[in-house]
């Protein structure tokens, strides 16, 4: 990462509509030639230049979606930092969401058949801490330091 | 002190980490008391030697000695004393030093103050962490070692990267690896639980300080590191969605994660299964970080391919280690017994319901920062994901979990009653909306996000306090005995209510940022000024400086508000003469909560220079609220019930222990 300024003065476009576009569609660019930065963020040449290139656009008449079309026509979809919805990008979209539902649906499973379970063999979901529970947690809790001392609580 | 010193300290950490994996471990095997003894001795001495060695390399940064190559490529006689100090962590040997010897000092606290540990627990604990760190002082000795000499020395070194000259670099990577590098201790208790088959409610009561120390130094560590990047960079962003910052945040997920789920099984004695593979992952995610970071994998494929020894090796500890545990993980544990049931609505169920949050926002992260390298090699495609995505896919998680964090702890244990938690909520959530609502006002139109996202920090702030006046009873019980109740909560009910208001305040800072900060992009001569937010700055002078090695053009700027004078600002353009490399240093006046930044830029032709200037309501709410997380949890840390670790049993009392339970405190 390069410590500077980016957007010069002398690239702001007088519109300031038009500038505000452009400085919306800047940060959805990636500057290539950097390791992590948008073309809003970084004063690379380049950067510099596909800065002047999207105000030209813009300048022109184009549509957002024109101008980024036009770049990724150019430079590939690398040049976009949002991902596109296209072929497997759907599974980087959907990942964090698909983590969500199994989890979930792998909560609800577990639940279920705990409860059956429990309804089967054991107290009521509801019942209090059993005394056989605490006896095992106290036991545990008491745990002798001394380094000596026989593993009692093991079950 | 002669560099060979430090060397020869790291081969005999080595060996006596190889003795500490090996010797306890065999004797909680075999049951022989002696052997699981020697694992604490051996983790002090190993702590010794790692910090006899990092101290070695730290005077040869102190004294500028140029015959190791280490020193020579990172530092400069002229260099200030303080960043030749901190220049020793400020590349990759250094920072992997300090690294293990985070491990070290990590290992050498569980030996002196886990005298209450079950001495089986303790010596696979220690064994686990021996084990770590052979994997990383033999990285450390084959593929980056910082004590190579360099013959014959020059007369005069490289300097350090100009943009790490700076107080941030003495703390945020220290915080950092303590964060990280705390959770292999619960790396190594959840490995010990495994190896013995056996774990319960006090094992929990014994990971969770761990956890939460680990937690709160990377909590602050990644603050430290956004406020770093915010004044150092001069662009005025606080967070990059960098694949080094998500390293850190990916743990912090996990991390955080962890200590809420380990909350639910020391009370509970339930998601015991999860708490330990949470436990599992958040070292995991650190490990990955790690690798991330170091193997130069990030900055392209091809990078690693070229000089692909140190990756490989890290690749290959990153394996071992999250390979074997996940392996020990699925033997072992359908051996582990559950326990505590609960209904899905309850205060586990809300943990429950944290945990899969953070969970998926950890697997965002991960699956945002791997998926181009996953999908270049796959296919050959060179895609970019950045902010935007991470922006949406963390924030649609993370504003659930806002949302909830307020009725969790409002929820009993094992069945809750939502419309209850939900009533008592009611004054929080009125509050919420009249902020909400004067947001709106402020803004006078325009995007929601501002009011709905005030709103909801404010919910979080206004429901943690509620937290705590709820559980004294406050209104239901005559007021006497409210403040009775109050005085005596537990200091973890107090650190939680800390914390999670520590979320809203963060929250707010973010929000108000995103959403009404202020930026002018302009140039300016000497005697010119231009408004920003609301701030009339004029350029009084542009004056040269010359600092021991750097030279520097500073622009003075004279700030009105309504045509008052209300003092001076400056930033300037530095250029360091060792490397010819220019940065910019900011200028940055707080106001209130409130910051206007300056950031000067190059000079014109026409004369002047180029400045960017903004203006940032409310944005040191963002450390801010970080810190008080951090403090949050160091509250709950100071609850008698983790100091002290796991009571004495009052009728056989053991002389022995009585000072160790002395010095835990």
């Amino acid at each position: 990462m390069s410590p500077a300024a980016a957007v010069q003065p002398d690239e702001v476009l007088p519109d300031p509509a038009q500038e505000a576009r452009a400085r919306e569609l800047s940060k959805e660019l990636r500057c290539m030639v950097c390791q992590n930065q948008s073309i809003d963020d970084s004063d690379a040449p380049l950067a510099r230049d596909l800065r002047l290139l999207v105000r030209e656009r813009i300048a022109q008449g184009e549509s957002n979606q024109q101008v980024l079309d036009y770049l990724v026509a150019r430079y590939g979809e690398f040049v976009l930092l949002r991902p596109t919805w296209h072929g497997a990008n759907v599974i980087l979209w959907l990942a964090p969401f698909a983590v969500l539902l199994f989890g979930g649906l792998g909560l609800v499973v577990a639940y279920r058949r705990r409860g059956a379970q429990a309804g089967a063999s054991e107290a009521p979901a509801a019942a209090p801490l059993s005394a056989e529970e605490e006896a095992r947690l106290r036991a545990a809790l008491a745990e002798a330091p001394d380094d000596a001392a026989r593993d009692v609580t093991k079950v | 002190m002669n560099p060979e010193i430090g060397h020869y300290a790291l081969v005999l950490s080595l060996a006596v980490a190889i003795l500490m994996t090996a010797i306890p471990i065999w004797g909680a095997r075999t049951g022989d008391a002696a052997l699981m003894r020697v694992g604490s001795t051996l983790a002090l001495v190993l702590a010794g030697f790692v910090g006899l060695s990092f101290a070695t390399l730290v005077v040869a940064y102190v004294q500028s000695d140029f015959s190791v190559l280490n020193v020579v490529e990172n530092s400069h006689s002229a260099k200030p004393l303080l960043y030749r100090i901190t220049g020793t962590w400020g590349n990759h040997e250094g920072s992997m030093l300090l690294w293990v010897l985070v491990l070290a000092i990590f290992a050498a606290l569980v030996a002196l103050f886990g005298g209450n540990l079950p001495a089986r627990l303790k010596a696979n604990v220690l064994g686990v962490q021996g084990a770590v760190a052979v994997a990383f002082l033999l990285f450390i000795l084959l593929t980056s070692n910082p004590f190579i000499r360099v013959v014959p020395p020059p007369a005069e070194g490289q300097d350090l990267n100009p943009i790490l000259q700076d107080i941030g670099l003495a703390i945020h990577p220290p915080l950092l690896y303590l964060g990280y590098v705390g959770f292999s201790i619960t790396f190594a208790f959840a490995v010990a639980a495994l190896i013995e088959g056996r774990i319960d409610a006090a094992w929990a009561r014994w990971v969770r300080p761990w956890a939460l120390t680990a937690w709160a130094f990377l909590t602050l560590g990644i603050a430290m590191g956004s406020y770093w990047a915010y004044y150092e960079l001069g662009w005025g962003g606080w967070w990059f969605w960098d694949p080094v910052e998500n390293a850190s945040l990916m743990p912090w997920f996990a991390g955080t994660a962890l200590i809420h789920s380990a909350v639910v099984m020391e009370k509970r004695d339930a998601l015991k299964v999860w708490t330990v593979l949470l436990a599992i992952l958040a070292f995991s995610l650190s490990l990955l970080g790690t690798f991330l970071v170091r193997s130069g994998v990030l900055t392209s494929v091809h990078a690693f391919a070229t000089d692909p020894s140190r990756g490989v090796f890290i690749l290959a500890i990153l394996v071992f280690f999250i390979g074997g545990s996940l392996a020990l993980y699925a033997l072992r544990a359908p051996m582990l017994r559950q326990g505590g049931l609960f209904a899905p609505v309850s205060r586990e169920g809300a943990l429950v319901l944290n945990n899969l949050l953070l969970t998926a926002a950890a697997a965002a992260v991960l699956v945002g920062t791997l998926y181009p390298l996953a999908l270049e090699a796959y296919n050959g495609a060179k895609i970019t994901v950045g902010p935007p995505y991470f922006n949406l896919t963390v924030g649609a998680l993370m504003l659930p979990v806002a949302f909830a964090m307020p009725f969790g702890p409002l929820l009993a244990w094992k069945r809750g009653d939502l419309a209850g938690a939900a009533q008592r909520l009611m004054a929080a959530f009125g509050a919420a909306i009249v902020i909400a609502a004067l947001a709106a006002y402020a803004q006078g139109g325009g995007p929601l996000l501002a009011p709905f996202g005030m709103g909801l920090a404010a919910f979080v702030v206004i429901g943690a306090v509620a937290e705590v006046t709820e559980r004294a009873g406050f209104g239901r019980v005559p007021r006497a005995t409210a403040f009775a109740r109050l005085r005596g909560l537990p200091r973890s009910v107090f650190g939680a209510a800390l914390a999670h208001a520590g979320v809203g305040v963060c929250l707010f800072g973010i929000i108000a940022e995103t959403s009404w900060n202020a930026e002018r992009i302009t140039g300016v001569k000497v005697g010119g000024r231009f408004e920003v937010g609301g701030y009339e700055l004029t350029l009084d002078r542009l004056e040269p400086r010359n600092g021991p090695n750097y030279r520097d053009l500073a622009g003075v700027f004279t700030i009105r508000r309504g045509g008052v004078d209300i003092g001076t600002i400056e930033s300037s353009k530095r250029l360091f003469t060792a490397r010819n490399m220019p940065t910019t240093e900011s200028g940055i006046r707080t106001f209130g909560f409130s910051q206007l930044y300056v950031s000067l830029g190059d000079e014109l032709p026409g004369g002047g220079v180029g400045v960017r200037a903004y203006w940032k309501p409310y944005v040191t709410l963002i450390w801010i609220g970080s810190i008080i997380m951090a403090l949050g949890g160091a509250l709950s840390l100071s609850d008698r019930r983790l100091r002290v670790g796991a009571p004495k049993p009052a009728k056989k009392p053991k002389p022995a222990a009585e000072p160790k339970v002395v010095a835990a405190e």
